[in-house]
């Protein structure tokens, strides 16, 4: 499909949304639930700027949206996401990565210093987006950390290859799993153990890193210090912070947080990659970012200048696919006018893009709507699953020109 | 670190912090239940969860959840504690049904 009959798609279907999009926005159900709102406040742990605080202990705090405003995520910035309290200070000197497993047969013990020397470094600027980002506006209301837009952030990450380091320890070709683990644990010996795998595949995807550079400085401690798994195009729950083992299975990773967490309900979601070895009747493993946007210089209710240009900016992301293309509508859905994209950052990148358009004296309803590669669009309705996941919706913003 | 054991884990420097974080400003709604909540919950993790996770939940939701916490992730409540924390939760934190 060219883009040309790919906008022409887009605006019909959101001529059949039209009518729904005008729903007044209390029956919409897109607002945090009120003791996320009440509890919430912008809070700065050691070495971050302010961040807004889901919770203390295990850390997670999130980016005000006003801070997408550059392509890059400054660090000090970066959301925070841990699901175990105890996570330690790590020497990076002290630091090793055990790289092993029944499907290894050279298994390594590197220190960060190795790593860096014995492999080859590259770069790559992608999106780290938690699994729940959004999920606080879910409708119904769903257990879990109560996110708004801010669990998201993009960077350009250092490292090496997971492939090329798989290789050193002999990866066997049974191997189905590439299984991590983090320095972080629970306050119980009982509470499981946040390890998580991915496919060999994936693993071995080019662009699949070990980093232990985010920005063009060490990672900050709270973001995975010495060194992260890098997924670019999945959830961030693959991007196992503090790595400290790399194992490679000839057996599906049966634990909690592989068997139970992180699934998405088979046949809602137009998923490209699959997790085969994962997957039940009902359900499979979370894995690509759905394609998305978000207005990070207008907020809802805002008060605009009639007859003066106004420039709605934001950025549009999808798991690698390639961002299309961005609309805009003022209109609460009638019209849709094509954003101007900025710099084409890499695949894995925020795009950057912006609308101008002039008001009137009267009230709008801004929203913007990406699409990707595939042809995949943002949706009007959430889909809704029971953790909250892959929440795409369009933003409506209320402005009122005055 | 508990799952993929290592031998290398002994190795590094630990020095476990919290999340160092100020969580004495977490206010919790007054109960006779607030002694339970405290200590079979806080030990691993800050009673802000509990907070952003209200109010919509009703009792069967607030009792699957306090289930999962024992089941699931370990946590050392009696079916006596799991009974108050429950009372506690879906009055202070939830929805009538």
């Amino acid at each position: 499909m060219d883009r040309r009959s790919f906008v022409r798609n887009v605006a019909g279907g959101i001529a059949l949304a039209g009518s729904q999009l005008l729903l007044p926005r209390a029956l919409l159900g897109a607002a945090l639930p009120s003791g996320a709102l009440e509890s919430e406040e912008l809070f700065a742990l050691p070495g971050k700027k302010p961040l807004i605080r889901r919770s203390f202990r295990p850390p997670n705090f999130e980016t005000p949206v006003a801070q997408f405003g550059d392509v890059l995520t400054p660090n000090d910035r970066f959301f925070v996401r841990w699901h175990l309290a105890s996570i330690p200070e790590i020497d990076p000197r002290a630091w090793r990565l055990s790289v092993g497993g029944d499907a290894a047969s050279a298994p390594l013990d590197l220190s960060l210093e190795q790593l860096q020397r014995d492999f080859e470094q590259v770069e790559i600027v992608a999106v780290c987006q938690c699994s729940g980002n959004r999920r606080g506006f879910s409708d119904p209301h769903v257990f879990g950390v109560q996110w708004a837009y801010g669990a998201m952030g993009n960077a350009r990450w250092k490292g090496v290859r997971l492939k090329d380091v798989l290789a050193k320890a002999g990866l066997a070709k049974d191997a189905v799993e590439i299984a991590f683990n983090g320095a972080d644990s629970g306050a119980l010996e009982a509470t499981p153990d946040f390890v998580k795998s991915i496919p060999v595949w994936k693993a071995l995807d080019e662009n699949t890193l070990i980093a232990w550079e985010m920005n063009g400085e060490p990672l900050p401690h709270w973001n995975g210090a010495p060194a992260r798994i890098v997924v670019p195009g999945w959830t961030a729950t693959y991007w196992m912070k503090q790595v400290v083992s790399i194992q490679a299975l000839k057996q599906p990773l049966g634990n909690f947080w592989m068997a139970k967490a992180y699934r998405i309900p088979k046949g809602k979601f137009a998923t490209v990659d699959r997790f085969t070895t994962q997957e039940t009747a009902e359900n499979t493993p979370i894995t690509e970012i759905v394609v998305n946007s978000l207005i990070t210089n207008v907020t809802d209710g805002q008060k605009a200048k009639a007859g003066a240009p106004l420039v709605v900016k934001g950025m549009a992301w999808d798991a690698g696919y390639g961002i299309r293309g961005v609309e805009v509508t003022v209109d609460g859905g009638r019209t849709w006018q094509a954003a101007e994209l900025g710099p084409d950052g890499g695949r894995y990148s925020f795009r950057p893009w912006q609308f101008v358009f002039k008001p009137s004296r009267g009230r709008y309803t801004v929203s913007a709507r990406a699409s990707n590669g595939l042809g995949a669009t943002q949706v009007d309705q959430l889909i809704f699953n029971p953790a909250g996941y892959n929440n795409n919706v369009v933003q409506r913003l209320g402005v009122e020109a005055v | 670190m508990k799952t993929l054991t290592l031998t290398t884990a002994v190795t590094f420097l630990f020095a476990t912090v919290s999340a160092t974080a100020d969580e004495t400003s977490i206010r919790m709604r007054d109960g006779p239940e607030l002694a339970t909540l405290v200590a079979n919950c806080s030990g691993c993790h800050s009673l802000d969860y509990v907070q952003m996770n209200s109010r919509w939940v009703k009792r069967a939701g607030w009792e699957a959840e306090v289930k999962k916490m024992v089941t699931v992730m370990g946590a050392p409540a009696s079916p006596e504690d799991q009974a108050k924390l429950v009372d506690y939760l879906t009055r202070e934190y939830g929805v009538p049904d």
